[in-house]
C-alpha cells in the first residue's frame, strides 16, 4: 500500500515535473528551426513561478465555476496520468483503460468550456464554443483508433495494450497500426491546442481556441490552468509513444527499470516533439472551418485502420 | 387537497420501488382475476424484468411527487391524473395478457394527455394532438402485433407466447417483431418517430415532462426487450443490426438537435432521443451478439442498456426538475433569456451541474458507467465473423463516441448559457430560489446520480441478473478487489470508486502544495476584461445561437439551416436602419422528407374524401345498399 501510494506520487511528480520542460522544448526547438534563438528550454519553469507569485484576479461576474475549474482540471491531469502507462506498463490505476482516460480529459474540457462562458465576455464564449466543437469532433477518431488497436492486444486495458503489442516484431509495418498511428497523431494535434488546430503562440481574436477560453486567468489560476495543459501534451505524447511503440517499455516496478525505462521514453518523446516541432514550422494554421475536414480525415484513416484489422483476421 | 393526492403519488412510488426491487431480486407472482376486464380478464405477472422497470417508475415517482408538492401543490387540476398517470405505468411492466397490457398502456397515454393538456395554451393544444396522434399510430402497430401474435399462438397470455414462438415461421416471426418495434419504439421515440416527443416535453409541467422522459419512455423500451427477447424467441440478426443503425441514428440525431435549440426544456427533450438511441444500441448489440451465438456478450451489451435506462430516468428526471425550477422562477425557457442564474439560485444550479455532468458521461457519475459498459461490449464484435456485421459494429462505436463529445457540448451550453455569467432579461435577474420540496425532489435525483455512478459494483450485479433472465449465459461482469467491474475476464476494466478517489486526493495534493508553498492569498476581484468598454453588459456575452454556430455549420447537411435578414430602411437613405430582423431557423430533415409529404398526402385524400360526404341523406343510404350488395356478392 506505502509502495503503490509512493509509486503514484512519483509517477505524478515526473509528469508534472517533465511538462514544462517539454513546451519550452518545443518552443526552443521551433524558434531554433526559424532561425531565432528563443527561449531557454526551462523557460516555462520562470514563467510558471512568475505566475504563481502573483495575485489572480477573478471578475465579479463569476461563480464558484471559475474559481474552481483550474483545481478540477489539474486533478483531471493528474489522475488522467496516474492512468497512463509513463515508466511502465503497468500504470498506478492499474483498472484504468483508454476510454476512461478519454473521458477524464473531458471532465476538463467540461469544466473549462464553463469557465471560458462564466466571465461573461464574447472571448471566452467563442474560446469555450470551438474548444468543445474540436474536443466533439476528435472523439470519433480517437475511439476507433483505440478499437483498432485493442482488437490487436485484446483488451482496452492500456498496459495490457502495450504488453500485447510489444511482442509483436513487425508492428511497425502492419498497416492497421500505421493508420491507427496517424489519425490518433492528427488528433493529438487537435487535443493539444497544436498547429494547424490552434496555434499557442496567438492572441489574435479570429482564430484562438484554448488562448480565448483561458483569457480571463490570471496568476496562479492561469499558472494551474497552463501547467495543467502542458501535462497534457505530454500525455498526449506519451500514449503516442507507449501505445504505437511499445518497445522498451518495462512490464515489472522496480528502480532500474524504471529508469531504464525513463531513459526509453525520453528517447523517443524527443523524438515526437521534433516531429511536432517541424510539422508546426512547416504548416501554417488552418481556418477553423478546415478543422473538421482534418478531423473527418483522421476519421477515415481510422476506420481504414479498423478495417483493415478485420480483413488481416 | 392536492397535496394529500401528491403525497399519496410519493407513497405509491415507494411502494412500486419496494416490490419492483423484491420482484429484480428474484420475487416473482402471478395474480388473475377474471372478472375486472372482459376479454381475458385481468391478469398480471411479477418477473426480474418487470421489477426492473416496477422500480424504475416507482423509484422516479418519489422524487417528481415530493417535487410536485412545491411545483403544483396548490393546484387542483392534475393531481388525479398524475396519481392515475403513476399507477398505470407501474401496472404496464406488470400487465400479463393482452388485455391488460392494452389498458394500461391506453390509460398511460391518456393520462399523460390530460396532464400535457392541462395549461390550455396553443402550444399545450398543438402538442397533445401530435402526441395523441403518434401514440395511438403506435398502439395500432402493437395492437395489430399482439392480435396476430395471439391468433397464431392461440392464446392472449405473454407466458403462452414464449413457449409457442419456436414453433412458429421466422417470417411471421419478424413481421410481429416489425409492428412490435414499430409500436414501442414510437413511444420510446427514436427518429423518425420522435415527433411528439420534442413537442410534449416542453409543452407539459416540468414534474410531468420528468416522469415523461424520465420513465414513460422508457417503458417503449420495455416493451421492445419483451417482445425481442422473450415473447418471440431468438430472432435473425438483422433484428439487431436494424437496432443498431436505428439508435445510431437516433442517438446522433437526437444531440444534434438538442445542440442547436436554445429552449431549456426542448434541449432536454432532444437529448432524451440521444439516450434511448444510446439504449437501443446496446439492444440491438445484445441482440445481434445472441443471433451470432455470442450469449456472454449479448448478456453484456443488455446489462450495459439497462444500466443507461436506469441512469438516464435518474438524470434526466434531475435536469427536468431543475429546468422546471428555471421555469417556475423566470417564467421564460429561453436559453437566451437566462443566464446568471448559479448565483441566484444556487440549488437549482447545483442540481442542473450535476444532471449536466451525469449526462455528459463524465466520471466517476451513472452516465460514464453505463456508456462505459456499452463502448465494452461493441468493442468485442470482433468475435463476429461477419464482416458487414463488423461494420455495423464500427459504425455504431463512432456514433456513440461522436455522441459522447456532442453531448458534453450540449451540456456546456445549457449550464454554461442558462446559468453563468451575466442574466440576460429582467426576469432572470430577479429569479428566487425554489421552494424546499422542489429542493429535496432534485436533491433525491441528484444523489441517486452520484450513488448509481459510485456504487456501480453494487448496482451492476441485480442488472446483470435481470439480463441474464432474458439472455442467459455465464456472467460476462465480475467484481474485483477495489471496486472494480472487469468485463469479459481482462478485456476491459473500471472502478469509478477509485477514479473518484484519485480525483479527490489530487485535488487535496494541489491545495496542499499550494498552502504549503503560501500562494494561496485572496484573488482580487475586478470586472471582466473587455478590450477597453465602459461597462459590462449581457449583451456582449456569448449566445445559445452563437455558442451552436460551429457545429451548425459543420452538420449543415443536416441542419440546413436558412437566414433571414431583413432590414428595414428609411426612405431617405437605406444607411439609417430603422428594424431589423434576423432569425434562422433550422429546418428538421424528417420533417421535410418524411412528414411533410404523409401530410401533404393525407390531406389531399381527406379533400377528395370530401366529395363523398354531400350531406343529403339519400345518398347515404345509397353507399350503405351499394356496401351491402358488394359483401353479398363477395360473400
Amino acid at each position: 500500500m506505502i509502495g503503490d501510494v509512493t509509486i503514484a506520487v512519483v509517477h505524478v511528480v515526473i509528469m508534472a515535473a517533465g511538462a514544462p520542460l517539454l513546451v519550452g522544448a518545443l518552443r526552443t526547438v521551433k524558434a531554433r528551426l526559424v532561425g531565432r534563438r528563443g527561449p531557454v528550454p526551462w523557460q516555462p519553469y520562470r514563467d510558471l513561478r512568475k505566475l504563481f507569485a502573483k495575485t489572480p484576479v477573478v471578475s465579479t461576474t463569476t461563480s464558484w465555476l471559475f474559481r474552481a475549474t483550474p483545481y478540477v482540471l489539474m486533478s483531471t491531469m493528474i489522475t488522467a496520468a496516474l492512468a497512463a502507462p509513463v515508466l511502465s506498463s503497468r500504470p498506478p490505476l492499474a483498472f484504468a483503460g483508454i476510454i476512461l482516460l478519454m473521458y477524464l480529459l473531458l471532465v476538463g474540457t467540461f469544466f473549462l468550456a464553463l469557465a471560458g462562458l462564466d466571465a461573461g465576455s464574447a472571448f471566452g464564449g467563442m474560446g469555450s464554443s470551438r474548444g468543445v466543437a474540436v474536443a466533439a469532433l476528435a472523439e470519433p477518431t480517437v475511439m476507433l483508433a483505440v478499437l483498432a488497436l485493442s482488437l490487436r492486444a485484446n483488451t482496452t486495458n492500456l498496459g495490457g495494450v502495450v504488453e500485447g503489442l510489444a511482442h509483436e516484431p513487425l508492428l511497425a509495418a502492419n498497416p492497421v497500426h500505421l493508420l491507427a498511428f496517424a489519425a490518433f497523431f492528427i488528433v493529438m494535434l487537435a487535443e493539444t491546442g497544436r498547429l494547424p488546430v490552434d496555434n499557442p503562440a496567438t492572441h489574435l481574436e479570429l482564430t484562438m481556441i484554448h488562448e480565448a477560453m483561458v483569457l480571463e486567468y490570471s496568476g496562479r489560476h492561469l499558472a494551474l490552468v497552463e501547467w495543467a495543459s502542458s501535462m497534457k501534451l505530454l500525455l498526449f505524447l506519451t500514449l503516442l509513444a507507449n501505445l504505437f511503440f511499445p518497445w522498451g517499455v518495462p512490464a515489472v516496478l522496480g528502480p532500474s527499470a524504471l529508469l531504464l525505462g525513463a531513459l526509453v521514453l525520453a528517447a523517443k518523446l524527443a523524438v515526437l516533439a521534433l516531429a511536432v516541432a517541424l510539422l508546426e514550422t512547416a504548416m501554417a494554421k488552418l481556418r477553423l472551418f478546415r478543422v473538421p475536414e482534418l478531423l473527418a480525415g483522421s476519421f477515415a484513416l481510422a476506420l481504414l485502420s479498423v478495417t483493415a484489422v478485420f480483413l488481416q483476421r | 387537497m392536492a397535496t394529500a393526492i401528491y403525497v399519496v403519488a410519493t407513497l405509491l412510488g415507494a411502494a412500486g420501488a419496494a416490490i419492483g426491487l423484491a420482484g429484480m431480486l428474484g420475487w416473482a407472482w402471478t395474480v388473475d382475476v377474471a372478472w375486472v376486464v372482459p376479454l381475458g380478464g385481468l391478469a398480471l405477472a411479477l418477473d426480474r424484468l418487470a421489477g426492473l422497470f416496477v422500480a424504475l417508475v416507482g423509484g422516479a415517482s418519489i422524487p417528481a411527487s415530493i417535487y410536485a408538492l412545491g411545483y403544483a401543490g396548490r393546484q387542483r387540476r392534475g393531481a388525479v391524473a398524475w396519481v392515475t398517470f403513476i399507477a398505470s405505468m407501474l401496472l404496464v411492466p406488470l400487465a400479463s395478457n393482452t388485455m391488460t397490457f392494452a389498458i394500461a398502456w391506453e390509460l398511460m397515454s391518456l393520462a399523460s394527455y390530460v396532464l400535457l393538456v392541462r395549461r390550455r395554451t396553443i402550444e399545450s393544444a398543438q402538442a397533445g394532438w401530435v402526441y395523441a396522434v403518434m401514440t395511438h399510430a403506435g398502439l395500432a402497430a402493437l395492437l395489430s402485433g399482439m392480435l396476430l401474435l395471439g391468433a397464431w399462438t392461440g392464446s392472449d397470455r405473454f407466458a403462452d407466447w414464449a413457449a409457442a414462438a419456436p414453433t412458429l415461421h421466422a417470417g411471421t416471426r419478424s413481421l410481429v417483431w416489425t409492428l412490435f418495434a414499430l409500436g414501442f419504439l414510437a413511444k420510446a421515440g427514436v427518429i423518425p418517430l420522435h415527433v411528439w416527443l420534442p413537442l410534449a416535453h416542453p409543452a407539459a409541467p416540468s414534474h410531468v415532462s420528468a416522469l415523461m422522459s424520465g420513465v414513460m419512455i422508457k417503458l417503449g423500451l420495455y416493451g421492445l426487450l419483451r417482445a425481442s427477447f422473450d415473447w418471440l424467441g431468438a430472432g435473425p440478426v438483422w433484428w439487431g443490426t436494424t437496432l443498431l443503425l436505428i439508435g445510431a441514428v437516433a442517438a446522433v440525431g437526437g444531440v444534434l438537435y438538442a445542440l442547436v435549440d436554445r429552449d431549456l426544456k426542448r434541449l432536454l427533450a432532444y437529448s432524451s432521443i440521444e439516450n434511448v438511441g444510446i439504449v437501443v444500441i446496446g439492444v440491438g448489440a445484445a441482440l445481434a451478439f445472441r443471433a451470432a451465438g455470442a450469449e456472454a456478450l449479448a448478456l453484456l451489451a443488455l446489462t450495459a442498456a439497462l444500466y443507461h435506462v436506469v441512469n438516464h430516468a435518474a438524470f434526466k428526471s434531475l435536469l427536468f426538475m431543475a429546468a422546471g425550477s428555471v421555469v417556475h422562477a423566470t417564467g421564460t425557457r429561453d436559453l437566451e433569456a437566462l443566464g446568471g442564474l448559479a448565483r441566484r439560485m444556487p440549488w437549482t444550479a447545483a442540481a442542473f451541474f450535476v444532471g449536466s455532468a451525469a449526462i455528459a458521461a463524465l466520471p466517476p457519475l451513472n452516465g460514464f458507467v453505463s456508456e462505459w459498459l456499452t463502448f465494452q461490449a461493441l468493442l468485442q464484435n470482433v468475435h463476429l465473423a461477419d464482416p458487414g456485421l463488423n461494420l455495423v459494429f464500427t459504425l455504431a462505436i463512432a456514433a456513440l463516441a461522436l455522441t459522447g463529445g456532442l453531448a458534453v457540448a450540449c451540456f456546456v451550453k445549457a449550464y454554461g448559457i442558462g446559468f453563468l455569467a451575466l442574466p440576460r432579461s429582467t426576469a432572470a435577474e430577479s429569479a428566487e430560489e425554489a421552494p424546499v420540496s422542489m429542493r429535496a425532489g432534485m436533491m433525491l435525483a441528484g444523489g441517486a446520480c452520484v450513488a448509481l455512478g459510485l456504487g456501480a459494483t453494487v448496482v451492476v450485479q441485480p442488472l446483470l441478473a435481470v439480463a441474464a433472465s432474458l439472455v442467459p449465459a455465464a456472467a460476462p461482469i465480475t467484481v474485483g478487489a477495489g471496486l472494480t467491474l472487469y468485463v469479459s475476464g481482462g478485456f476491459a476494466s473500471v472502478s469509478t470508486a477509485a477514479v473518484a478517489a484519485a480525483l479527490a486526493g489530487a485535488l487535496a495534493l494541489v491545495l496542499g502544495v499550494l498552502t504549503v508553498a503560501g500562494a494561496r492569498g485572496r484573488p482580487r476581484r475586478y470586472e471582466t476584461w473587455g478590450c477597453g468598454r465602459l461597462l459590462q453588459t449581457s449583451r456582449m456575452e456569448y449566445t445559445a445561437t452563437a455558442f451552436a454556430n460551429p457545429f451548425t455549420r459543420v452538420f449543415d447537411f443536416f441542419y440546413r439551416p436558412v437566414r433571414r435578414l431583413e432590414i428595414e430602411a428609411h426612405p431617405e437613405s437605406r444607411f439609417f436602419v430603422r428594424r431589423m430582423a434576423y432569425a434562422n431557423p433550422t429546418r428538421f430533415i424528417v420533417d421535410d422528407w418524411l412528414y411533410g409529404p404523409v401530410d401533404r398526402a393525407l390531406r389531399a385524400t381527406a379533400r377528395r374524401a370530401a366529395g363523398l360526404q354531400s350531406g343529403s341523406p339519400n345518398v347515404y343510404l345509397a353507399y350503405v345498399l351499394a356496401v351491402l350488395l358488394l359483401l353479398l356478392a363477395v360473400a
